[in-house]
């Protein structure tokens, strides 16, 4: 908490301004508010569908995914969950991290990563509508 | 930047303990004990922290009082600001008893057991209670807290209506003491960057004054991933602001704003 030695002569307000304002940030807040909102009704319906066919055997869960309208809800289940979870994250990563290629780094690797999961999510939903 | 554990030249040792006043004959005491935190820039030490005990009979009832009377009688060396003494000025923010608040307006009785005392948190010391607040300061400035309008000005004042003057109440209430800035979290982590709940709060001031023009340019000042929206709703500027106001409502207006403006 002590006061440490000032390393730079540049004036406080010059430090404060900076690079200037990035002009953005509003998309980020809003798509994450709007993922949000819809994975209120997604989740529900998922957990309601995925609690009655939970118990069931491979080929009824099967048969249940073959249903269009189930499909496509979790389909964006997905892309919301998904989409959320990176916004989120990208948050997280830039309020504790603070080394700007580190930043860069994990930043790069959990984009990656997300997309990976995500992508697997959607394939096997994919899979068992079209049943390859 | 983000610590979790003090660095070990900030790290917290036992420091004096004052005896408690003598009882005369016949008085009745009212003993309360307060523990500060002290750190002076000249001695190469680790701030410690110093016990006073006090008698409340013969002290004024505010925590600043009691920290006078310290000052005064007990150690002259005790550094703290302090100002108008009636939670006007701002001066003597501190964090009393685990919150952000003015040790003007904060009553000792209110405390439970020993007060504690210590500097606005995660903020540079000058000296004991004294937080540097020179990042604060620049970072108000850069918000240009003045009217700032284009057409000529009027013969006389500009006019406001009184639905319009109603919109600037509890926000011009803000004195600036910065008690709700150090208690926010995300400013502790990214005050180089983030403005804060004071500074926004202030901003909004002047976004919602119907007399400024330059309303767009001073959204456009804030839309930016860390000058604003490193604000995460965690509200503890609203909990800790000791003049009742709410920054975190104002924040949630600007973003409403920069939402709204793009159609």
């Amino acid at each position: 908490m002590s006061s440490k030695p000032v390393k730079t002569l540049r004036s406080p307000l010059g430090r404060v301004r900076g690079l200037g304002s990035a002009k953005s940030g509003v998309s980020h807040w809003w798509l994450q508010r709007v993922t949000a909102v819809a994975l209120v009704p997604l989740v529900l319906i998922l957990a309601v569908v995925l609690l009655r066919i939970g118990t069931a055997d491979h080929a009824a869960v099967v048969a249940a995914f073959r249903n269009p309208l189930l499909a496509v809800l979790a389909v964006l289940a997905i892309i919301a969950v998904f989409w959320h979870l990176r916004l989120g994250l990208q948050v997280v990563i830039e309020d504790y991290i603070h080394v700007e290629r580190s930043k860069i780094a994990v930043l790069l690797a959990v984009t990656f990563a997300v997309f990976l999961v995500g992508a697997l999510c959607l394939l096997s939903v994919l899979k068992l509508f079209f049943g390859v | 930047m983000v610590a979790f554990t003090l660095p070990k030249n900030s790290r917290l040792t036992e420091g004096k303990s004052y005896p408690a006043p003598a009882k005369q004959a016949g008085q009745e005491q009212k003993l309360k004990t307060f523990r500060v935190y002290r750190w002076n820039p000249d001695d190469g030490q680790n701030p410690h922290v110093d016990t006073y005990t006090v008698d409340m009979n013969d002290c004024g009832p505010m925590v600043l009082d009691a920290l006078i009377k310290i000052k005064n009688e007990i150690d002259p060396t005790l550094t703290f600001r302090r100002s108008c003494r009636e939670g006007v000025c701002g001066s003597c923010a501190m964090n009393i008893d685990g919150g952000n608040t003015l040790a003007c307006t904060k009553a000792c009785d209110d405390v439970q057991g020993d007060v504690k005392i210590y500097p606005l948190p995660h903020m540079p010391v000058v000296k004991d209670l004294v937080p540097d607040l020179t990042n604060f300061y620049a970072q108000y400035a850069s918000i240009k807290p003045w009217l700032q309008a284009e057409s000529p000005a009027p013969a006389r004042e500009r006019p406001q209506s009184a639905e319009e003057r109603k919109k600037l109440d509890g926000l011009y209430e803000c004195i600036l003491c910065a008690c709700c800035s150090t208690s926010c979290p995300s400013y502790w982590w990214n005050s180089d960057r983030y403005l804060g709940p004071a500074v926004l709060l202030q901003a909004y001031r002047w976004i919602a004054d119907s007399r400024d023009e330059m309303t767009g340019e001073r959204l456009d000042n804030l839309e930016d991933p860390f000058r604003l929206y490193r604000c995460h709703t965690i509200m503890n500027c609203t909990n800790t602001c000791p003049k009742g106001l709410n920054p975190a409502q104002a924040i949630g207006e600007i973003k409403q704003l920069l939402v709204e403006r793009r159609g």
